[in-house]
């Protein structure tokens, strides 16, 4: 049992848990992650380490309702239990100077881009920061990400706060003005990582995803969130999460997380109308 | 025992066990067989003809003495026969179950040079069920502790046969396990209509009732490393990890929706309990036709739990004919019986898909066999031009398993040999590296239950004497 020693919400659907995992708290590093299963009937979910206190023994996690699970995750409050969590997972991002550093964030995916950000400011480099959501309300992280970055340019699809706009304009523009660019890091839906690298792709830049595909066990034994990296089958919970992004079948990656789209409403509809009267049907 | 008894025995017939009808038990999770009643056990035991020089023992590959607890059998000593495999065997209610008895003990008991053998695996299971059922099972004595602690990394066979034997001799053993419970290909692979997860579950809290202390949720290599276990207070680590890396074909199409790999489809069936989805959060693409690629214990296990949720046909794909297979004979039986197809001599070349990318077809070519190949098997070759296409909405790849690499990325002075297997003295379950030793399928590539709980009743002598001597 893990409990939540912190809960705050973010936006109407986002919150951040602080969750008590010493030893993984001890050990992890910026890009690797966490699997947790809320209770005895639960399925497996991968979550990113945002920020760990060692201190305190914590971990923390943001977490957007999109499904079942991340919806009675975001029911839990301060005190509640998660029955399982198992970490940290995936490989550590690759840290070094790499000169300036552009961080392009969307949504939820600004979430892991902020652990990333924070290790490359602290390995020497000037971090250019690329926040979007589609509506302000959405936006997470924009003070922490202040913090870390040495430059910090805000979009929203709707313009209800910053640019009005996508962040791959502003990572265009930062091209098109002769920016030295050493590594871009994007991270969000997969369309706009696609996006991003497309961006960078004619410049050569190297840029770096973190990919998000439905995984089980998260230790490389089921295979269930292989996705085509450079014509090659890759693991992403053992061989990832982070790709080059220039070598990602992302339309694959796609349509692999559509996998459960009927499931996932069945699942959904079960706790939403029929909670405690739970039977099993065969369909 | 004198020649008039041993013709009266002989001339018991094997007794059979009961199980479900084949129509009511596909429809179901259940466990197939239904084992013995007391009376069928002592009347089957009683067909062992007590060999002098028992041929069955050099059988059993941890040399269980089978006449002994057969006999015990014979004269209602339940319990006492239980406690007799327990001396060798730590799992005999899993072994009873799941040994490929007909390859091992029974293939060479005398009584099957003339009839059928005894059977020793549905007497094992007996003896280990009945002392189970009757709470009967007792908690040996645990000597004073050495002082000495002992990490094992993987909760299957092997990590659970070391922790059981090292904890008997005073030692403190804590199982560092990656996934959520213990058991291993028990609870993972295997399905409920072969190995009830209760069984496994009970089996894992005798260990605990020893005094072994399981973490669960504990990724070695992540969250810990081999060298730090050995930097923090363990005198010894034992890794019993297995064979847990899914092999693909590597043909067009594999990455589509609905083609899984066997690790998959079952850790989701029965780890996860998706057959009772939604009740249970974790789903599975439950499909209409189903096709199950290879011809082993798992690609029956695959096509077998398929078969549960009601498509209208499951299909077995094997390159080679039925005389190949691996898997054992009783499980080809057994679904054959519920309905399980088979198309041999086949091998998919490519998976077909529609514009969602959700699996469509499978393009299978002919294959005929030519010369015999290392394994001493006939080698399946194409028949040029013979490429047909069957429709196919789930597909599940059960080509074997490769060795997780987690381990050895993080401690690269543990030798493994080209596929990833660690390498060890056979002999000592010694790896490469001081005080780390291993076994089961993580050295054996995928193996059986009993060999893993060989490796780790012969590591644990050899850890003891290593914790003793601290000789390398
Ligand atoms: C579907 C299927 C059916 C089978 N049927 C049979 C059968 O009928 N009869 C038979 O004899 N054999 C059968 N086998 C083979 C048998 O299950 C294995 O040979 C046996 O389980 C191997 O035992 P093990 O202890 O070496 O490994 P496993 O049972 O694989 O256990 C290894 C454990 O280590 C854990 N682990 C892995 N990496 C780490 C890590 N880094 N840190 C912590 N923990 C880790 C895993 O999660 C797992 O729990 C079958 C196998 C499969 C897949
Ligand atoms: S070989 Fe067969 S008959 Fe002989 S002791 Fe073993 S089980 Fe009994
Ligand atoms: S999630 Fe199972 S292999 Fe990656």
């Amino acid at each position: 049992m893990f409990e939540i020693a912190e809960k705050k919400q973010l936006s109407h659907t986002v919150a951040l848990f602080k969750i008590k995992a010493p030893m993984i708290a001890k050990k992890r590093k910026a890009g690797q992650f966490i699997i947790i299963r809320l209770n005895e009937h639960g399925e497996r979910i991968p979550l990113t380490i945002v920020d760990s206190d060692n201190s305190e023994g914590t971990i923390t996690i943001i977490s957007q309702e999109v499904g079942k699970t991340t919806s009675m995750l975001g029911a839990l409050g301060k005190g509640d239990t998660i029955m399982d969590v198992v970490g940290p997972l995936g490989k550590a991002t690759h840290i070094e100077n790499f000169g300036t550093a552009v961080c392009v964030g969307g949504g939820i995916g600004i979430a892991p881009v902020y652990p990333i950000a924070k290790a490359l400011k602290a390995a020497g480099n000037k971090v250019i920061s690329i926040i979007g959501a589609r509506t302000k309300e959405l936006l997470i992280l924009e003070h922490e990400m202040r913090k870390t970055s040495d430059e910090l340019i805000v979009t929203t699809d709707d313009g209800s706060y910053g640019h009005h706009g996508f962040v791959t304009q502003i990572l265009q523009k930062l091209i098109d003005e002769q920016t030295k660019i050493g590594l871009v890091v994007g991270i969000g839906p997969v369309p706009m990582m696609r996006a991003v690298c497309n961006v960078t792709r004619p410049y050569k830049i190297h840029t770096v995803v973190s990919l998000n595909p439905i995984m089980v066990d998260g230790t490389g034994m089921c295979g269930s969130c292989r996705v085509t990296i450079g014509g090659k089958n890759k693991f992403v919970c053992v061989d990832g999460p982070e790709f080059d992004g220039h070598e990602v079948d992302f339309d694959e990656l796609i349509r692999r997380n559509r996998s459960y789209l009927k499931e996932e409403k069945i699942a959904m509809e079960e706790a939403t109308y029929h909670e405690g009267t739970r039977c099993y049907e065969r369909r | 025992m004198d020649p008039k008894e041993i013709k009266e025995r002989m001339k018991i017939p094997r007794q059979a066990m009961s199980e479900q009808d084949p129509k009511e038990r596909v429809k179901n999770f259940y466990e197939v067989p239904q084992g013995y009643t007391p009376e069928l056990a002592m009347q089957e035991a009683k067909r062992c003809i007590q060999c002098k020089n028992p041929l069955c023992v050099g059988g059993c590959p941890v040399n269980i003495d089978i006449p002994w607890f057969v006999r015990l059998i014979a004269e209602g000593k339940f319990v006492d026969a239980a406690k007799k495999l327990k001396e060798t065997n730590a799992l005999p209610a899993v072994c009873g179950r799941v040994c490929p008895q007909e390859d091992q003990c029974e293939k060479v008991c005398l009584v099957g040079k003339k009839g059928q053998p005894v059977s020793i695996g549905r007497l094992e299971r007996f003896a280990a069920d009945y002392e189970r059922e009757h709470a009967e099972v007792t908690i040996p004595n645990i000597p004073k502790w050495t002082g000495k602690k002992v990490a094992v990394v993987g909760a299957g066979p092997a990590g659970l046969t070391v922790a059981g034997d090292l904890v008997k001799r005073g030692h403190k053993v804590t199982i560092f396990e990656a996934l959520h419970v213990a058991g291993g290909v028990l609870m993972y692979g295997i399905p409920e209509f072969r190995l009830p997860k209760k069984i496994v579950e009970s089996e894992v809290e005798y260990v605990k009732k020893m005094g072994v202390e399981i973490v669960c949720n504990a990724v070695i290599g992540k969250l810990e490393t081999i060298d730090e276990l050995l930097l923090n207070g363990y005198n010894a680590v034992f890794i019993g990890t297995g064979a847990g890396l899914p092999v693909f074909m590597n043909i067009p199409g594999e990455n589509l929706i609905g083609v899984y790999s066997a690790n998959e489809y079952l850790t989701r069936l029965n780890l996860m309990r998706a057959y009772q989805f939604p009740e249970y959060d974790t789903p599975v693409l439950r499909g209409k036709k189903v096709a199950v690629v290879g011809g082993g214990n798992t690609a029956m296990d695959a096509a077998r739990t398929a078969l549960r949720l009601c498509p209208e046909e499951v299909t077995i794909i094997y390159r080679r004919s039925r005389e190949e297979m691996p898997a054992r004979i009783e499980e080809v039986h057994h679904g054959e019986e519920e309905g399980l197809k088979f198309m041999l001599l086949t091998n998919p070349t490519r998976f077909i898909g529609d514009d969602e990318a959700r699996l469509k077809k499978v393009e299978c070519i002919k294959m005929e066999l030519g010369e015999p190949d290392e394994s001493g098997r006939r080698r399946p070759v194409p028949v040029k031009g013979s490429e047909f296409q069957i429709d196919v909405d789930v597909a599940i790849v059960a080509i074997g398993n490769g060795a997780n690499p987690l381990i050895p990325q993080t401690s690269p002075d543990i030798k493994v040999n080209k596929w990833g297997n660690i390498t060890v003295n056979q002999d000592t379950g010694r790896t490469s590296k001081k005080g780390v030793f291993s076994g089961g399928d993580i050295v054996r590539g995928g193996a059986t239950v009993i060999l893993a709980m060989g490796d780790g009743r012969k590591a644990a002598d050899s850890i003891h004497e290593y914790l003793a001597t601290g000789v390398w």
